[in-house]
């Protein structure tokens, strides 16, 4: 019916028959639909969409950027762009309970970013719920944060690791990827804005094969620019 | 004063015409999605935030999103300056047009948050909830809130005597009838129907079908819309490829 | 009328970059201190108002329709015509701004961008009476704002000015059974061209045309309208904070150098109008 990556509406019939309906599409009778705006994706027994443009979809185990916006008696509200602002409990963060006299806010303040995975979430509950124990979570000190669509994360890591690697080296960067889209960038100013000049250009031309060379040579002729 | 003389309507359309449509999508920085339309003289700006938390929380059903709607006129929009406090009409308008886009979205995935979208009408001509529709539907698709299909609309009604398609301001004003159609052209589903006016039951038939048709065609537009951003991008990368 | 907008929280981690860059002289998009971002501007576009102007300052988007009526004039003036400023910050183009009538940011920047309208004596209101005491004419001047990416007053200001420089005025025609439109128009011709230009402050640095984020961390700001003639015809502190005279100095030598520039380019895209 349509070209593997082609671009497809919603509304749009994929296939017919035995198919399974794979992410962003749905099943009617047996034709499997499109229900967003993206590339079209025939697997083997699956035909799925690659979304252009989505909200992140909160799922148990992955690794969040979220912003502290709010602090309550028991932990911290935290927006990690989904429908839904995640709670972090505070015995998720230090263990245990804290003494009385330690305000929450001592911890984690508003504004403060955090690194933390999701370890419980289901569409009925209220809010997805976080925690920062654990390698590599915790709070960010210092960095430029960037948002791109969640869909587009894969893309930023690129085939087996090819763009990643390519960002950190040219750029001498540490990045931190949260799955809901949210990236940090930690280097010079310099390095941080080639990062998020990439991530840009990621998120804009990502649809067009070719994208890892592309924005290899974008950085390079960043670095030749000064 | 007649309004068709020789088959010819007030602005020179034939009666199954559509006034000339152009449709942007992500317009706007700040909004999740966004959409332009322009068809005829009318000018209607959409846009869409969510799905996100709903403040109060209370407000919030705990099994699917809600989707707010607002309809609203911009002062400067209309032949005499009207006030921005919404009037009775925006209100209805505002109610009409969400029932018209909720078939189309799947609210169950996003329980208890909230899809805000806003219709702001820039100039009036006539058919400003349908093409509010249209604009809508483009910025949800553009915002990427999932969809069933895209909901297209347009208007079919009757003056002097002639079932017309798409009717202006001063054809609304002064005609028999005026029927608004919102409708899914994929799962044929039709999710707005308003009449005012006076039809026979073999006219409201004929202008049900010709608004149905245009609905086809404007839907077209939509997709259009949706589409071009992307090619844009692919050709202008595609050049610097090559 | 307390605001009922929703604050934006903005993560630690930039506020320490906006400082930081500042304290280097830079700002995060890397302008100067005393630069402001890409301005565009487009004319004529909603086409059955009288007048209307759309301008662009970076992403921030504000459109202006202006529409003429006829009304009763004030008691006190009875032969000058009216000017009303509206300004709406509509939902769509912020997720802090919610639906309702105009709140207390509306309602300041419709006034600040009279003000300076009115202080200029933009509009010779003289010319706008048709019979004394009974009908003059009202110019509506509504402002829209629909993006907010920060200073939302200048580009207010300048669609206002622009709106009103393009705008056409219905000819009456006055006899004894009333008022009547003879289906002409003429040209508004302004008095004045007011230009606003609006400075933030940030710990001890002073910027101009101040973006988004640093709004969220200025602790006050400082708009100054200057007319064609060179003279200041509208001030407007706001925000928490304080400008020391110096402060206060510095921002009115930053107003006139930009005012310049940009009266330069409004009338280079629209002419004398």
């Amino acid at each position: 019916m349509f070209e593997q990556r082609e671009l497809v509406l919603p509304g749009d019939v994929l296939a017919r028959g035995d198919f399974k309906a794979g992410d962003n599409t749905y099943k009617v009778g047996d034709e499997i639909r499109a229900s967003r705006v993206g590339l079209v994706e025939y697997g083997e027994d699956e035909v799925s969409v690659i979304a252009l443009n989505s909200c992140y979809d909160p799922k148990v185990g992955d690794v969040v950027v979220g912003k502290v916006v709010d602090v309550e008696i028991n932990g911290w509200n935290v927006d990690i762009g989904g429908p839904l602002e995640a709670f972090l409990n505070v015995k998720d963060v230090i263990g245990g309970q804290p003494s009385p006299d330690i305000p929450l806010t001592r911890i984690y303040d508003v504004g403060d970013v955090v690194v933390a995975k999701i370890i419980g979430f289901h569409k009925t509950m209220m809010r997805p719920l976080l925690t920062t124990q654990g390698p590599g979570l915790g709070k960010v000190g210092r960095g430029l944060m960037v948002r791109i669509t969640p869909t587009k994360i894969p893309r930023v890591i690129g085939r087996k690791g090819s763009m990643i690697s390519m960002l950190l080296k040219e750029t001498g960067c540490k990045m931190i990827l949260g799955q809901n889209g949210y990236i940090i960038a930690i280097g010079s100013r310099k390095g941080e804005e080639m990062v998020a000049a990439a991530l840009e250009k990621i998120e804009r031309e990502c649809h067009v094969p070719g994208l890892t060379d592309r924005v290899h040579e974008f950085i390079r002729s960043l670095k030749e620019g000064g | 004063m007649p309004l068709i003389v020789d088959r010819r309507r007030v602005d020179g359309r034939k009666p199954e015409e559509l006034r000339p449509i152009k449709i942007e999508s992500g317009i706007l920085e700040n909004a999740d999605g966004s959409a332009y339309v322009e068809q005829g003289m009318t000018k209607i700006l959409a846009a869409v935030y969510g799905p996100k938390e709903l403040h109060p929380k209370h407000l919030a059903d705990p099994q699917r999103a809600l989707l707010r709607c607002r309809y609203h006129m911009a002062p400067f929009s209309t032949e005499e300056r009207r006030s921005p406090a919404p009037s009775r009409r925006d209100v209805e308008l505002s109610k009409v047009i969400r029932n018209a886009l909720e078939p189309a979205i799947f609210l169950e995935e996003y329980p208890r948050s909230t899809i805000d979208l806003f219709i702001e009408v820039l100039q009036s001509d006539g058919g400003t909830r349908c093409a509010g529709i249209v604009a809508a539907s483009v910025a949800l698709a553009d915002a990427g809130i999932p969809m069933r299909d895209l909901v297209s609309a347009c208007a079919a009604g009757k003056v002097d005597g002639h079932i017309v398609l798409d009717l202006c301001y001063v054809e609304d004003q002064e005609g028999e009838a005026d029927l608004p159609v919102a409708y899914m052209p994929k799962l044929r589903q039709i999710t707005l129907l308003q009449m005012d006016g006076l039809l026979t039951r073999e006219e409201f038939e004929r202008a049900l079908k010709l608004a149905i048709r245009g609905c086809e065609q404007i839907y077209e537009a939509q997709r259009e819309a949706l589409k071009r951003r992307y090619e844009a991008i692919e050709r202008l990368v595609g050049g610097e490829g090559a | 009328m307390i605001s009922v907008r929703r604050r934006q929280v903005i993560p630690k981690i930039k506020r320490n970059r906006i400082l930081s860059a500042l304290s280097r002289g830079k700002r995060l998009d890397g302008r100067d201190l005393d630069e402001y971002r890409e301005m565009r501007f487009k004319v004529g576009l909603i086409e059955r108002a009288e007048g209307s102007a759309e301008v662009l300052i970076g992403a921030t988007r504000v459109l202006t329709g202006v529409k003429i009526e006829v009304g009763k004039p004030y008691p006190d003036t009875p032969d000058r015509g009216v000017l009303i400023v509206n300004a709406e910050l509509v939902p769509l183009a912020s997720p802090t701004f919610e639906p309702g009538p105009p709140d207390e940011n509306a309602i300041e920047l419709a006034r600040v961008v009279d003000r300076a309208l009115r202080s200029a004596e933009v509009v010779d209101f003289g010319k706008l009476c048709l019979i004394p005491g009974e009908k003059v004419l009202l110019l509506y001047v509504d402002i829209y704002v629909l993006n907010h990416a920060g200073n939302l007053i200048d580009a207010s200001a300048l669609s206002a000015l622009l709106s009103l420089m393009t705008a056409k005025v219905p000819v009456y025609e006055v006899s004894e059974s009333g008022v009547e439109e003879t289906g002409e128009y003429r040209p508004l011709e302004l008095l004045n061209r007011p230009i606003t230009v609006t400075m933030a402050k940030i710990g001890d640095v002073i910027v101009v045309d101040p973006s988004l984020d640093e709004e969220e961390v200025m602790d006050a700001r400082l708009s100054i309208s200057v007319d064609a003639e060179g003279r200041i015809c509208a001030v407007q502190k706001g925000g928490p904070g304080y400008f020391t005279p110096d402060e206060v100095e510095k921002c009115v030598e930053l107003a006139f150098r930009k005012s310049e520039e940009i009266r330069g380019k409004v009338v280079e895209g629209v002419g004398q109008a």
